[in-house]
């Protein structure tokens, strides 16, 4: 990389960070908890719009891997979400009217409370259909991962999305709060997924899935991007570009080995395909809040309406991260 | 007699002490040296937490840094210190405060007690051992290295540079071979204090003080010139990966732990309360007497270490993108290509199945979809057969087919009408079996009911894609197990080839083929080639086919299609 690219990122980057911090105007805070923050604590950052259903098991989900604190954007949800999340004694909550779209899909608010909040501390960023596998997670909490890593000089994580589906319609089986959501959704396709490096931020650009196969069957390049660094040790200087899928400085997009080897990297369940789908992708539609005018909302209900089912005879159900590593969809690197 | 430990600490004091509490509740004196970077609060907080301890002493502090020199100060002084005031100490054993012993501390004692003379310290010379961090095996003597490796990377590797650029080489003091291993010892008394009184220590140290990394080479060097008895091999298991840092040990590593018999083992994750309370609450109580056996975790952090530097072969991920070349393994599995067959034999692929045992694909990169076995729509790994979604990226496609069907040969159709075919891919890939009947694409044209003139159009274009994938296929750079031979040649005698290609699969035992593809009738094809030269294109990648008169005035009597053999 020359100097000049070196430079623009750099510019860029700060762009980000000025944004960020001119966005913060755009939150007010609800409950804020923050006080609580212990210095080497493991902090979860999300945005989230009409979530309550989904909050229970979430929180509890990341509170039993360990994430000792919330800190969370409501982006003016209108079904008891924020109420739920003020009451939570580990949450601090913020709210905010103003646009999803406009605050680039939230990243401009969650850039400014890790700037804020996140600096030195493991920080990890899901939305709350996201589920964060990695290796050795059912009988090692997250903070032995996050101690791992800092003496591996690691200082960002690899997860990549995957999506989880029912077999037989989306609507089929609802969805009770608390639930583990991967109790419907547990189907996900194992070995199609397409890869390519992005010169200019370094990261891969991973594309495939069940919504590529069933939605964009005849535009794959406009399916989704699936690659995400959910997991940084952060600092105020970093900034998230795109969702969670690249960031800058670019070096820590350099979360996969180009020498043969594997690092060791994770995944998150993405419990998207539930009961509850079909409305927020109504919903989305006439918000048309969401990335490249919601091309992925558009392409999903007109799919949607016509064969709802993405399982097929394929599909492999979900066991545990042993499965996913066996598959190749993950890896244990060298940690053992 | 009893064993004397000297343990180094700078994280997890509360771990620390409990282990320190467990060696003195066998009567093994502690000396514990803390790093000088721990704040004074703490520091004196911890001495006061083991102030009840009589066995429990504290040594002069000094700054440790991984690869520099304070790590052997530290552990100079804490030997000093143990000899000095505990005269029943026998060996003393150099432990970390992330070390946890696995084994009764009575079974260490007694087995040292077995063996009063040894030095268990692993030692070997530079030569002979592949451990090198950062490039530097024979130079880490021989260079000098003022500045940090863990926090001056930049400075390191120029100093190192220039030393090397101007050829720089400090003496070695006389009478010294540099040895290396394992900085976790476990020296005799007699040992360890010649060491330590040796009246040329103040050139030693002073050589070691800028030896890289000397903590793994300063003890080792010198023991070889007091000791009377060296076990090669240390006490402590500790596993390093391949950039040179330690293993750690988590709550599920129990039953694997307690099943190698080895007396300590670091690193233990602080956080790892189930092996604390494990092997410090309730040791075993059986005393076994069992040699150390750490084979089996060696096995596994050895694996783990392959899989970090070398990877699985044939996988792409999210954090495995091997650049072009170091796939190390282009696919997963052996799988074989068939270009032509299916177009001059009828029922080739059911045959193929039926012969060779394996899962036998048509044209997987056709232009209207990939023609998946069996018609499926979608195959393993939920992979479809839309060839929008396979033309985006072939080479992810096939490579995930591949690796999707590990454990099942693939084979597949090709054809010059293929484009999308990531033909270099298939060439370079050593995994590839390709075999070509060149020309054959003509048959279907020659059955097939079309005005000439557009016939003679797709001849012209199929030759020409052909010829260009022969010409890949036969680059230099071509790594696949390639077979080509034109049409003519091929039906000259079928079965020769045919068996060669199922035998190098080597699926099913070594037999003869029972049974014939049956091959499409090719009355008439010479002259339908000689038609196609009179209207000047010149078909050439079949071979000589001799014109048979089969012409409109004299009607052979039409012959069956003919079986090979």
């Amino acid at each position: 990389m020359g100097f000049w690219t070196s430079y623009r990122l750099r510019i860029q980057r700060r762009r980000w960070l000025v944004r960020a911090l001119r966005k913060r105007r755009e939150l007010r805070a609800v409950s804020d908890r923050s006080n609580k923050i212990k210095s080497d604590d493991l902090l979860l950052f999300s945005t989230l719009r009409n979530e309550h259903v989904r909050l229970p098991y979430f929180l509890n989900y990341y509170r039993e891997q360990g994430i000792n604190h919330f800190l969370i954007v409501d982006n003016d949800s209108n079904d008891g979400s924020l109420e739920y999340l003020a009451e939570q004694p580990d949450v601090s909550v913020w709210h905010s009217k103003h646009s999803y779209k406009k605050s680039r899909f939230g990243v401009d608010w969650l850039n400014w409370l890790q700037f804020r909040y996140g600096h030195d501390h493991w920080c990890l960023v899901v939305d709350p259909d996201e589920f964060l596998i990695y290796p050795f997670c059912d009988t090692r909490p997250l903070r032995a991962l996050t101690d791992w890593l800092d003496a591996s000089s690691i200082k960002s994580f690899s997860a990549m999305l995957l999506d989880m589906y029912p077999k037989g319609r989306l609507d089929e089986q609802p969805y009770r709060a608390g639930q583990n959501p991967m109790e419907i959704a547990s189907w996900f396709d194992a070995g199609n997924y397409t890869m390519e490096k992005n010169a200019k931020f370094g990261n891969l650009w991973i594309q495939g899935g069940p919504r590529s196969r069933v939605f964009f069957p005849h535009e794959p390049e406009k399916a989704p991007a699936l690659n995400k660094i959910p997991l940084v040790k952060w600092n105020r200087r970093y900034a998230y570009v795109s969702s969670t899928h690249m960031v800058l400085p670019r070096g820590l997009n350099q979360v996969y080995d180009e020498w043969g080897g594997e690092k060791a990297s994770g995944i998150l369940l993405h419990a998207k395909f539930l009961d509850t789908f079909s409305i927020k992708a109504a919903e989305e539609l006439q918000r048309k809040q969401h990335y490249a005018a919601s091309i992925e909302y558009l392409a999903y209900a007109q799919s949607l309406s016509e064969n709802p089912e993405l399982w097929c005879k394929w599909s492999e159900k979900y066991i545990n991260w042993r499965q996913l590593e066996i598959l190749g969809l993950m890896s244990k690197g060298n940690w053992a | 007699m009893t064993v004397g430990i000297v343990m180094l600490v700078h994280t997890a004091l509360d771990r620390a002490e409990q282990v320190a509490r467990h060696w003195t509740m066998a009567g093994c004196p502690v000396v514990i040296h803390v790093d000088a970077a721990v704040s004074a609060k703490r520091y004196s907080k911890f001495v006061k937490s083991l102030k009840d301890n009589a066995l429990v002493e504290f040594c002069t502090r000094h700054k440790c840094e991984w690869g520099a020199w304070g790590l052997v100060a530290a552990a100079q002084s804490g030997s000093e210190q143990i000899l000095a005031n505990f005269p029943a100490v026998r060996h003393v054993y150099l432990s970390s405060g992330s070390c946890l012993p696995l084994r009764p501390v009575q079974e260490l004692i007694d087995y040292l007690e077995a063996r009063p003379r040894t030095d268990f310290i692993e030692s070997a010379t530079t030569s002979e051992v592949p451990w090198t961090v950062g490039g530097l095996s024979e130079e880490r003597f021989t260079l000098r290295f003022p500045f940090s490796w863990k926090r001056n990377r930049y400075l390191f590797d120029r100093y190192v540079e220039l030393q090397r650029l101007v050829r720089f080489k400090r003496k070695i003091p006389k009478g010294l071979v540099p040895h290396m291993g394992s900085q976790w010892w476990c020296l005799t008394r007699q040992t360890l204090s010649a060491i330590l009184e040796d009246p040329d220590r103040p050139d030693f140290d002073a050589y070691f003080k800028k030896v890289w990394i000397p903590d793994e080479s300063y003890f080792q060097t010198l023991a070889r010139l007091y000791s009377t008895k060296i076990e090669s091999r240390s006490l402590t298991l500790s596993k390093f990966d391949f950039q040179g840092k330690p293993h750690i040990f988590y709550n599920d590593h129990l039953q694997l732990l307690r099943r190698s018999d080895c007396f300590v083992a670091r690193k233990i994750w602080p956080r790892a309360g189930k092996l604390y309370n494990a092997f410090l609450k309730s040791p075993e109580g059986a005393i076994k007497m069992a040699e150390p056996n750490p084979a089996k975790i060696d096995r596994i952090f050895a694996k783990a270490v392959e899989r970090r530097t070398r990877g699985r072969p044939g996988l792409f991920m999210q954090s495995r993108f091997p650049n072009d070349g170091w796939e190390n393994g282009m696919t997963c599995g052996r799988y074989s290509v068939f270009q032509g067959f299916s177009d001059l034999f009828e029922d080739f692929e059911p045959w193929l199945a039926k012969a060779s045992g394996t899962q036998v694909h048509g044209h997987l990169f056709a232009p209207h979809r990939a023609e998946f076995s069996g018609g499926q729509r979608v195959i393993n790994g939920a992979l479809s057969d839309s060839p929008e979604i396979r033309d985006y990226n072939p080479i992810a496609f096939l490579a995930s087919m591949i690796w999707n069907t590990r454990g099942e040969r693939q084979c597949f159709q090709l054809g010059p009408n293929d484009e999308a075919a990531p033909i270099w891919f298939l060439a370079k890939d050593p995994n590839a079996q390709i075999s070509v009947i060149s020309g054959a694409w003509a048959v279907p044209l020659f059955k097939s009911n079309q005005n000439f003139a557009d016939l003679r159009r797709e001849a012209a274009r199929l030759q020409n894609l052909e010829s260009e994938q022969l010409k890949v296929l036969r680059s230099p750079y071509c790594k696949a197990r390639v077979r080509i031979w034109t049409m003519a040649e091929f039906i000259e005698a079928p079965m020769e080839p045919l068996q060669s290609i199922i035998d190098e699969m080597g699926h099913l035992a070594l037999r003869r083929l029972s049974e014939a593809p049956r091959m499409n009738d090719l009355t008439g094809f010479g002259q339908f080639l000689q038609n196609l030269k009179n209207q000047g294109m010149h078909p050439y990648l079949m071979g000589d086919f001799a014109v048979d008169h089969a012409g409109v005035n004299n009607p052979d009597k039409p012959r069956k299609p003919y079986l090979v053999q």
